[in-house]
């Protein structure tokens, strides 16, 4: 079991983890921004320690409904992995996505709705931005980092924070979380939440020198 | 005027009289609504995890299915309900994201919950009147202790009350 006291994380620790949300996130950002071909902006990583009960607020509330894309990660680190952002935004990512590829032209957000296309072109955004912020951390640390296939699910964001919290929940009252916010120029803005278990937080602070 | 009370994650909390219940975005968790109707006292739990003497870091008590569901009945019974008339109503145990992966406990972590409370209100001889539970979607529910009444909203489908 790990010695590591999520209450006892230091200052120095946090900004570490903020470090690596910066870089495993500023590699996620430059995969989408050329994925859509078009400039993405991103905020300065935040990492935080939560009760439960105040993770709803952390997406902008708990009955916000919001496209969720989850992944676990096995290997050196275990942990997992969320990507979320408001309906209307994954709906302006698909578009420009489709657009590009099939080169057809862009349809008008209000008339588009998730579908089976939709749904599947939102994975493979969620696959390549998601394996670009794991690629990112694991040449940082130099340990391996599996990732499952994302799965999708269009929900209310307390639902969908319910799954890592479970996890969290097994091991402690709080969830540590490495979160970057991203948009674009014209409507996208989303989350990235990294969600590393207690052993692996040793582990990645350890292949950094820090422990 | 009636309150509606807001129930965050790993919580319970109870009322009385008009007052209302509500919790946001349950998904794996579940919603353990529980009401006496003579005393008109009524509680709701949102269970995050199915058992307590699972993992050493227990001191939690809401956060359980049997430690949050026992310590609520008891707080319902200093509030004047008696156990013997209490009836439940549960919702929540979604599988929001569909795994098949090696850590398949805790995937299930939805429906093992659901098990869990099934297991303590029978122990504690409350019978469950009403179930909405499992499938893959989140649920936001309201309780209304006095009339008995536990609606469900869903992404994309009508409201209903059980």
């Amino acid at each position: 079991m790990s010695d590591l006291n999520m209450e006892q994380l230091t200052q120095q620790y946090f900004d570490v983890l903020k470090e690596l949300g910066n870089i495993g996130a500023g590699n996620a950002t430059t995969a989408l921004a050329e994925l859509i071909n078009c400039k993405v902006d991103m905020m300065v990583p935040q990492v935080r320690l939560l009760e439960f009960n105040e993770l709803g607020d952390i997406l902008g509330g708990e009955d916000m409904i919001l496209v969720g894309i989850y992944l676990q990660v096995e290997g050196d680190i275990d942990g997992s992995m969320m990507f979320t952002l408001p309906q209307d935004s994954g709906l302006h990512l698909v578009n420009k996505l489709m657009a590009g590829m099939l080169g057809i032209p862009e349809k008008n957000i209000e008339e588009m709705e998730f579908g089976e296309m939709e749904i599947s072109a939102m994975k493979e955004v969620g696959n390549i931005i998601t394996g670009a912020y794991l690629n990112a951390l694991s040449s940082l640390t130099n340990l391996k980092i599996f990732p499952s296939p994302p799965q999708l699910a269009i929900d209310y964001a307390g639902a969908l924070l319910s799954v890592p919290a479970a996890e969290f929940g097994i091991m402690g009252d709080k969830i540590l979380l490495i979160q970057t916010k991203f948009s674009d120029d014209v409507e996208l803005d989303g989350y990235f939440i990294m969600i590393p278990d207690m052993d692996s937080y040793e582990k990645i602070l350890a292949s950094l020198g820090l422990m | 005027m009636s309150d509606v009370i807001k129930v965050g994650m790993a919580d319970w909390k109870i009322c009385t009289g008009d007052d209302a219940l509500t919790t946001l975005g349950l998904g794996s968790c579940v919603g353990v609504a529980i009401r006496d109707p003579q005393s008109g006292v009524g509680g709701l739990a949102h269970v995050m995890l199915p058992d307590s003497k699972e993992t050493e870091n227990n001191s939690n008590r809401p956060k359980f299915a049997d430690t949050g569901i026992t310590d609520m009945v008891a707080e319902m019974v200093k509030k004047g309900a008696s156990i013997a008339k209490m009836v439940a109503k549960i919702a929540g145990g979604a599988q929001m994201f569909a795994f098949s992966s090696a850590k398949s406990d805790m995937v299930r972590v939805g429906e093992r919950n659901v098990e869990a409370c099934k297991k303590k209100l029978k122990e504690l001889k409350i019978p469950i009147i009403a179930e909405d539970t499992g499938e893959n979607y989140g649920r936001t529910v309201v309780f209304y202790p006095a009339s008995g009444n536990y609606t469900i909203k869903s992404v994309g489908k009508p409201e209903k009350s059980i």
